[in-house]
């Protein structure tokens, strides 16, 4: 029995993890007072997709057809280190936070290598756009992963967030609290959220997420969307283990709290969504920068503790 | 109740602001002045005669060593002798101020180049300030806290500030915003000081008092107190002109007229000094006189080479005044740096520099008013134009550079024959060397001044020199050369117990 | 309690990262006046409760008033008044100004753990305050306008102020005061300064203000 939970806890990231987007738009269609799209809508689109014939341009080579599987295996293989509900994953190594943060990069890495194959000088522009901020982010998660795995003494995934427990939050509240605030800005940042990118736009001067995935069509697409929607899911679910690290014994309870938590995340970026204006280009890696500040500054308060 | 002499200039300042008529005003300014002045003869009296010495005297003005009771503010023999100084030079600067306000209220304001026309500040706000600047210098010398001193260092930026911007135009505006600024932050440091030296008396128990952290010195964290001593000596450094911290003071010397420049760099630069002096006090009986010795030293040497080089060829002649200030701060924290016999050439240095540097500011002034320029190269033959003027730069020329006999000459002279006296051949003859080089070049700009060739300038007449602003500085430029020849015994007494001795 | 005036140190810390990049001049006033209103409450909230008689209810109540009402007043009003732009102009980019910040608070954090300081009950203060004083040059060297500078002192002093409760040194009531009066007079002197100088300039720009000089070749006006 025990050997199963982890398993499903795998599936029901894996099923779940296309809900996100779907919920942040139903936040955003309340904040306007529009009905919206259904939450499922991504599902949906998902399977319509699926059954289309992709469409490959004449000088795209085999690197533009292997990115977005690339980046989906990607993230599919991150999520077996991530934690769900406190509970180790299937796959706990020492240092395995430094795994994560690679195959982030790696899928990063696929799309960026996709998108300048087409030889289109636009999706050219937002590769280099995305890589650009990657620059800032990433040593803003790493440096947020160092600080926590000090908090909990632990380089795992799994072993860090086991070993983070109420207590954790009395003792070292503003350490936790200051990575909170940098993972939800990384949140934002990593999967084009507004402050940073603007998911819904097709503005040429203002895209960088989606400009590099405009020639992507059927399965391809959907494996993209599909990509970013586990990206949402990794990072909400982060956060979510973070601020809700209570433990009421029960697997089915831990898990249950832990959705919901994951489900606030998502309710959250909505929140921010539909009361921020996005933030002018060149104003972006100030944003990342003062993600970095907070993690830098929570790893100070770590180590010196 | 029991200090008049700081209650005196407090009411009297805030008095002055509401006065209507200019001469009432005046009256006000320069009784205040002889009162306060009376009343500080009278303390240094009692406490040179001993207590009960002088009837009412203790009961005016309370001395240093009290009962227990929390007193804030009393009077030690280096309070005293910086009191003095000051209540001195404010004596003549309220005289020189007198004959400078009708002067200027009857002169349309026009800049000293004839580029622009200004207006000056309303003569009620100068006068109540002058009066409230003389309060926060009088709360510097008496207050036994170094809490209670900050605050009042403090309040003498901040009170002297619209001394400075008396003439409104842009220049005297510049060098206002300079010297609030670079000063309050630099004040700021020396808070921090403040409560170093509180954490470094935390175990001993010695609080800020002067006289409780003299007693448990020896027991004060030796750590906590190097760095307290460094922050308070940056900080009252910045106030006092020492260089690299002085950049504000040739600006604010310059601009201001030429009476506020004399309290600056007289009386003002002083009250720094005695910071620097009451901390270094307390670090010399904690055992750090090395240290702080190696820190006032080195700044002081820097000081007068700065100056040395500022001074040639310098084109305004009361930048070149101010550059001067800072040679001597830097002598005074050489002597002081040098200990023993340097303290008191030190101090007997800070006598006879604000006495002859107020009479050359005052001295200035006649002669910005005689010629309308600040510009050394547009003063030429003097003596021609207001010889009675002439004969006084010439005179204080030859005293603030040393030449014997003046007090200036024997404090430099003591200073030298100690730190040859403690073998520091090296320092001596650098620091001898700078002299020189400062003479040389001061003389030719005074010379050239005094003597050079006017010219002929048509339907030109000599100057009237009003006898009020010029007897100031002939009072003061006698009492620096009666110093140079004779030291009267109880001021020698009262320097040496200043020195703590 | 420690861990709610630990929040509150990192509140201090993240208010100085914000001065460093927030370019809206009435923006940095507030975050100015917020900062002195935090460091004003840190001794009621980081005290837990106990009171210390009246003493210790006046002072927080006067530097809040003080630093949270009347400067940001007669700041902005300067700042009306003076019709400059809205914001800091920088001489330096914002996040080099963050990165100095994070690098100052780096910097503090070793320095404060070697400092022989007495052992404090709230972690971080002594790093905290010594980069709040740090942000406060940052502001007076990096930024043109003469309000900043007023700001950057401002914050100086909040930095000092946070050492001095770090170090328990009590300076007796009358002290205290007379600080705050000088600060309250600083100010105020330096918004007149800056009525002034925007008067007669046209601007507050501090780094036109060069005419005096001793590095210049040529005459001051000609």
């Amino acid at each position: 029995m025990e050997i199963i939970k982890p398993f499903s806890q795998y599936l029901a990231a894996m099923l779940l993890a296309p809900l996100l987007p779907g919920i942040i738009n139903r936040v955003k269609a309340f904040f306007g007072g529009r009905r919206g799209q259904p939450a499922l809508q991504l599902y949906f689109d998902l399977y319509k997709l699926f059954r289309k014939t992709p469409v490959y341009s004449r000088t795209a080579t085999w690197v533009f057809r292997a990115g977005p599987v690339t980046g989906v295996c990607a993230l599919v293989t991150a999520l077996l280190v991530l934690p769900f509900a406190g509970r180790p994953s299937f796959l706990a190594f020492e240092g395995d936070f430094i795994f994560l943060l690679y195959l982030l990069g790696l899928a990063r890495f696929a799309t960026v290598l996709a998108a300048l194959d087409t030889g289109s000088a636009f999706e050219g522009m937002g590769a280099s756009r995305e890589v650009q901020f990657a620059v800032f982010a990433e040593p803003a998660f790493f440096l947020g992963l160092a600080a926590l795995a000090r908090v909990g003494g632990q380089t795992s995934l799994s072993g860090m967030f086991a070993a983070l427990t109420p207590e954790t939050w009395r003792v070292a509240a503003p350490v936790l609290a200051l990575l909170t605030a940098a993972f939800f800005i990384v949140l934002l940042a990593e999967n084009s959220r507004v402050p940073a990118d603007d998911p819904n736009t097709h503005l040429e001067l203002t895209m960088i997420h989606e400009v590099m995935v405009l020639d992507h069509s059927g399965p391809d697409l959907a494996y993209i969307l599909y990509g970013a929607a586990l990206k949402l899911w990794l990072f909400a679910a982060l956060i979510a283990s973070m601020v809700l690290p209570r433990r009421t014994g029960s697997w089915a309870g831990d898990s249950a709290l832990f959705l919901l938590a994951v489900l606030g995340v998502a309710v959250a970026v909505g929140v921010v969504e539909s009361v921020l204006a996005r933030l002018r280009l060149t104003k972006v890696p100030y944003l990342l920068i003062t993600a970095f500040a907070f993690s830098a500054l929570a790893l100070i308060f770590q180590v010196g503790r | 109740m029991i200090r008049p002499l700081l209650l005196l200039p407090l009411a009297a300042g805030f008095l002055a602001f509401i006065v209507r008529s200019d001469r009432a005003r005046r009256l006000l300014l320069v009784w205040t002045a002889r009162v306060h002045f009376l009343l500080t003869a009278l303390t240094v009296l009692s406490y040179l005669k001993g207590p009960g010495g002088v009837p009412f005297a203790a009961w005016l003005t309370p001395l240093y060593p009290r009962p227990s009771e929390a007193v804030w503010f009393s009077f030690d023999a280096l309070g005293l002798f910086f009191l003095g100084i000051t209540s001195l030079l404010f004596l003549g600067a309220s005289h020189y101020a007198a004959y400078y306000l009708a002067a200027e209220k009857s002169d349309p304001g026009e800049d000293a180049d004839g580029l622009f026309v200004f207006n000056n500040a309303p003569e009620a706000v100068f006068t109540g300030c002058l009066l409230l600047f003389l309060a926060a210098m009088t709360a510097v010398t008496s207050s036994r806290h170094m809490g209670l001193l900050w605050a009042a260092v403090e309040a003498t930026t901040l009170l002297s500030a619209p001394l400075i911007y008396f003439h409104r135009h842009k220049r005297s505006l510049e060098a206002t915003w300079k010297y609030l600024l670079i000063c309050s932050v630099g004040i700021a440091l020396a808070l921090m000081g403040n409560l170093f030296l509180g954490a470094a008396g935390l175990k001993a128990g010695g609080g800020l008092d002067f006289a409780a952290m003299l007693a448990a010195a020896p027991g004060l964290d030796k750590p906590l107190l190097k760095a307290a001593f460094l922050f308070l000596f940056v900080g009252y450094g910045t106030k006092m002109g020492l260089s690299p911290f002085h950049t504000w003071l040739p600006d604010a010397h310059s601009e201001a007229p030429a009476l506020v420049s004399a309290l600056l760099s007289g009386a003002l630069l002083n009250c720094a000094f005695l910071g620097v002096l009451r901390v270094n006090a307390v670090c010399v009986s904690a055992g750090l006189a090395d240290f702080t010795g190696g820190v006032l030293v080195l700044f002081g040497l820097f000081s007068v080479v700065t100056a040395a080089m500022f001074m040639l060829g310098q084109r305004d002649y009361k930048r070149m005044l101010a550059y001067s200030s800072i040679e001597h701060m830097g002598i005074l924290a050489l002597g002081t740096g040098l200990g023993g016999t340097g303290l008191f050439a030190a101090l007997l240095g800070a006598l006879s520099h604000s006495l002859t540097k107020a009479g050359l500011f005052f001295t200035s002034g006649n002669v910005l008013a005689a010629e309308r320029t600040k510009r050394i190269s547009e003063v030429r033959g003097l003596w021609r134009r207001a010889p009675r003027t002439a004969v006084l730069w010439l005179g204080g020329f030859f005293l603030i550079t040393g030449l014997p006999p003046s007090g200036v000459f024997l404090s430099k002279f003591l200073i030298l024959r100690e730190a040859v006296a403690g073998g520091h051949y090296w320092l001596a003859a650098g620091f001898l060397f700078f002299l020189a080089v400062l003479f040389t070049g001061m003389a030719r700009v005074f010379i050239a001044m005094t003597f050079g060739d006017r010219g002929q300038k048509e339907g030109e007449k000599p100057y009237a020199e009003p006898a009020g602003m010029l007897l100031p500085a002939a009072l003061f430029f006698a009492l620096v050369l009666g110093l140079g020849l004779y030291v009267p015994a109880w001021l020698d007494s009262l320097l040496w117990a200043a020195a703590g001795r | 309690m420690n861990t709610f005036a630990e929040l509150i140190i990192v509140v201090v810390i993240l208010l100085d990262m914000a001065l460093a990049v927030t370019g809206s001049l009435s923006g940095c006033i507030r975050l100015v006046a917020v900062q002195g209103v935090v460091a004003g409450l840190l001794p009621l909230l980081a005290g837990g409760g106990a009171a210390h008689g009246v003493r210790a209810l006046i002072f927080p109540v006067a530097i809040v008033t003080l630093k949270g009402v009347v400067f940001p007043w007669l700041l902005l009003r300067a700042r009306d008044r003076s019709g400059a732009r809205k914001d800091v102009e920088p001489l330096i980019s914002y996040p080099a100004s963050i990165l100095l910040c994070l690098g100052a608070f780096i910097a503090s954090s070793w320095l404060g753990s070697r400092l022989p300081l007495p052992e404090t009950n709230v972690a971080w203060i002594v790093p905290a305050s010594l980069a709040t004083i740090f942000t406060g040059f940052l502001l007076i060297t990096t930024r043109t306008k003469a309000i900043t500078q007023v700001l950057g002192y401002l914050v100086i002093e909040n930095g000092i102020y946070i050492f001095g409760l770090a170090l328990f040194v009590e300076q007796p009531m009358l002290v205290e005061l007379a600080i705050l009066l000088d600060v309250f007079v600083a100010v105020f002197v330096m918004g007149i300064a800056i009525f002034h100088i925007s008067r007669e300039f046209d601007h507050i720009d501090t780094a036109e203000l060069s005419e005096l000089s001793d590095w210049r070749s040529g005459e001051y006006g000609k």
